[in-house]
């Protein structure tokens, strides 16, 4: 495992993003999380290697996955690890961030891992802290290891990611998802597609490496990964979209729609799912093109990877 | 007092047309005379330009906060303070100690709150107030949505003979927003608004002022499309002007990289199109009126994630030095800057002040528009520094100033 005569493979302190990634770094991690999938299949699932660092999990936004992910993704490597679920109300404003930045920073942890709802408020943390930060989300910025568990995933089921056709559909517009999964994407070679209605597309998505389609149908034409997205339910009414139901007809992942993408269309979600507004239940359960809870899984692996790699420093491994 | 002669400067006063080399004498605050070999009356205090540039005192028109020291350091004799104060100037006592609160330094004059707490919705005592000193409204640092109150503030001021001072962003398409619509906003996850909500609002101001046959002064322009507005408006002979801030020639939307909260501004920065246009509408006389925009914001206040800071940069110590950059890049003539910081708002609303006439207060300026230094957020004078031009090489120091006669540097 030592690499001490060589440059380390990931020569980044943090992980803050997707952008900015050389495709073989994304690459690195998505194979140092193969390990953690074989491992997680096993009965006893603990690995030593983070034992006696400290990993605090910093949520400053509602979460119950994400949170529960990464909880679990220290607990097998080994860590002690803390969650911090400071509710979106009490802890977001005013000196009051850095300032706790600065207190979790005095508690001395190994490694923290932060959700905040506002875009480069990780980043901003980040500067304060003398650790390794991983960002679990941040407003509509990013949130990379939900891009590198969407890729795994795909890796797994398809063979590779370049020249594959991947239509990212739904809500673009307020998607830190999205914006991950383009980076990584367009960085691995794949042809990505942004599916919205007009209201939820943000302006020069071609500029991210993806081609705008405001037709369901058009977008996902010949797809090999259709990856649906979570509509906030409280956009829907009226405010972006007119209604849940007009939604669904015009961009709900139906199986009649489906027939648009490719033969083996895999189908994808972050979740949590809203069915019957953004994909039926007949999608989502379809066992031959449904990733949906593989990807959950990929999710626990792909985390135990990055906190693995990024404390190696701190674990004289590198 | 003591009488002031400044010997060898290169007088600037685009009022009266004078560029050129010259003594210039103040007697009892104001200016007596100036011209070749002036003689030093008894006991004058002699001051030798060595060359340097003397102009009137700058007028800021635009300040969000009375900043004595800022203003000072700046060679800034007058601002124009924006209503929005804690409590809004929407009352003639209100105006009346604004107007008191940079004295003896320097000249703070008031605008009046367009409407009662700056809320847009019902007409402040603007008649009141311009008794009390107010020598113009304003709407502050935003718009007023309503249509059918804006064209009474504009009768209504028009009536009073008083300038009307907008802010041009439609505060509908702005709401929540923190940036200008493209790929720098689309890739930091920031909420945008397109950069037509400059325009949809100057299109509605104008045809509302031509309706009321008013004054209309558009504090900050900075779109390609708000400027070709304005300047097909004064085609039109509109009385019409407007104005915008260093920040919106100088940089774009680039600045939000990192999300550097010192670079939130209001109206938010532009793309590098709109900086083109701003910069020609200064060179072409359609933005007449270059301000600081002077808002000093606490660490508290900036030292958070880039949508939760609260927007706005001090300006103030940094006009003149950034005002020079459009000169030495020769995009301005030094007489034109001049005017743009002084003549054209001493013009616009009416003030003493912006010139060298004699006669004229002695509010002047001596700077030497080549002295290289560099703006440092931790150094700046004043009550903050939250520049987004931290770091910037920039030319023109402040080598004398006075205020009515009285030397403040």
């Amino acid at each position: 495992m030592t690499r001490s005569s060589e440059a380390p493979a990931f020569p980044h302190r943090h992980l803050l993003g997707i952008e900015g990634l050389q495709p073989w770094e994304i690459t690195f991690l998505l194979d140092e999380a193969e390990q953690w999938v074989d491992a997680g299949r096993r009965a006893r699932k603990h690995d030593g290697r983070l034992e006696g660092l400290t990993q605090i999990n910093a949520f400053f936004e509602n979460s119950t996955r994400t949170l529960l992910s990464f909880e679990i993704a220290g607990k097998r490597l080994g860590a002690d690890v803390v969650n911090l679920a400071a509710g979106a109300s009490s802890l977001k404003k005013g000196e009051t961030l850095l300032d706790t930045a600065l207190t979790l920073n005095a508690m001395r942890p190994d490694v923290i891992v932060i959700r905040h709802e506002s875009s480069g408020a990780v980043a901003l943390i980040a500067e304060k802290v003398d650790c390794p930060v991983l960002n679990a989300g941040d407003g509509r910025h990013e949130h990379p290891t939900q891009a590198l568990l969407d890729a795994l995933t795909i890796r797994r089921r398809k063979g590779r990611i370049e020249g594959l056709r991947v239509a990212i559909c739904g809500d673009i517009l307020h998607s830190r998802v999205a914006r991950s999964n383009f980076h990584l994407l367009t960085a691995l070679g794949a042809e990505v597609r942004a599916v919205a209605p007009p209201t939820l597309m943000p302006p020069h998505v071609e500029r991210l490496g993806a081609t705008a389609y405001t037709d369901m149908e058009a977008g996902i034409e010949g797809a090999d990964v259709v990856m649906m997205l979570r509509l906030q339910l409280e956009r829907m009414d009226g405010a972006y979209v007119p209604s849940t139901r007009e939604y669904f007809r015009s961009f709900g992942l139906t199986r009649s729609r489906l027939q648009a993408a490719g033969p083996d269309v895999l189908v994808m979600h972050p979740g949590p799912m809203n069915r019957g507004v953004e994909i039926e239940s007949a999608v989502a359960d379809d066992i031959h093109r449904s990733a949906i809870t593989e990807q959950v899984e990929m999710g626990v692996a792909v985390r135990m990877a990055c906190l693995d790699v990024l404390t190696r420093e701190r674990r004289g491994e590198v | 007092m003591r009488p002031v002669l400044i010997r060898n400067a290169r007088l600037v006063d685009p009022a009266s047309g004078v560029d050129g080399n010259a003594d210039l004498l103040v007697l009892d605050r104001v200016i007596a005379d100036f011209g070749a070999g002036l003689a030093a009356p008894d006991g004058a205090e002699v001051h030798d330009a060595q060359g340097a540039v003397l102009a009137a005192g700058l007028i800021d028109a635009t300040v969000f906060k009375t900043d004595v020291a800022a203003a000072v350091a700046g060679g800034i004799t007058s601002v124009l303070l924006m209503p929005d104060q804690s409590p809004p100037l929407d009352d003639p006592a209100l105006v009346e100690r604004a107007e008191r609160l940079g004295k003896p330094k320097l000249w703070v004059r008031p605008l009046a709150a367009a409407t009662r707490g700056l809320k847009g919705r019902e007409l402040a005592e603007l008649s009141l107030m311009k008794e009390a000193g107010a020598i113009g409204v304003a709407t502050g640092r935003a718009a007023i949505a309503d249509s059918q109150v804006m064209l009474r503030l504009l009768r209504y001021a028009t009536g009073l003979g008083m300038v009307v001072i907008t802010h041009a962003e439609c505060p509908f398409l702005t709401a929540g927003v923190v940036a200008t619509e493209g790929e720098h906003a689309t890739r930091l996850g920031l909420a945008a608004a397109p950069a037509s909500a400059e325009a949809l609002q100057i299109a509605r101001d104008l045809r509302l002022a031509e309706e009321a046959g008013a004054a209309l002064h558009f504090a900050c322009v900075s779109t390609a499309e708000g400027v070709e507005l304005v300047r097909r408006a004064k085609a039109r002979g509109m009385n019409v002007s407007a104005g915008t801030a260093p920040a919106y020639a100088l940089l774009s939307e680039t600045a939000l990289i990192g999300y550097r909260s010192f670079a939130r501004l209001s109206p938010p920065l532009r793309s590098e199109e709109d900086r083109e246009a701003v910069r020609a509408g200064l060179a072409d006389g359609t933005i007449s009126i270059l301000a600081s925009r002077h808002d000093p914001r606490t660490a508290e206040e900036k030292r958070l994630p880039f949508a939760d800071a609260e927007p706005g940069a001090a300006g103030s110590a940094t006009l003149l030095a950034l005002g020079l950059g459009l000169v030495h890049d020769g995009l301005l003539t030094l007489p034109q800057l001049v005017a743009l910081l002084s003549a054209n708002p001493a013009r616009r609303f009416g003030l003493p002040g912006g010139s060298l006439a004699p006669g004229a207060p002695a509010d002047l300026l001596l700077f030497d528009p080549g002295a290289p230094w560099r703006i440092e957020a931790d150094n700046l004078p004043g009550l903050a520094g939250n520049t987004p031009f931290d770091g910037l090489p920039v030319q023109g120091r402040v080598r004398l100033l006075l205020k009515g006669g009285e030397r403040l540097l």
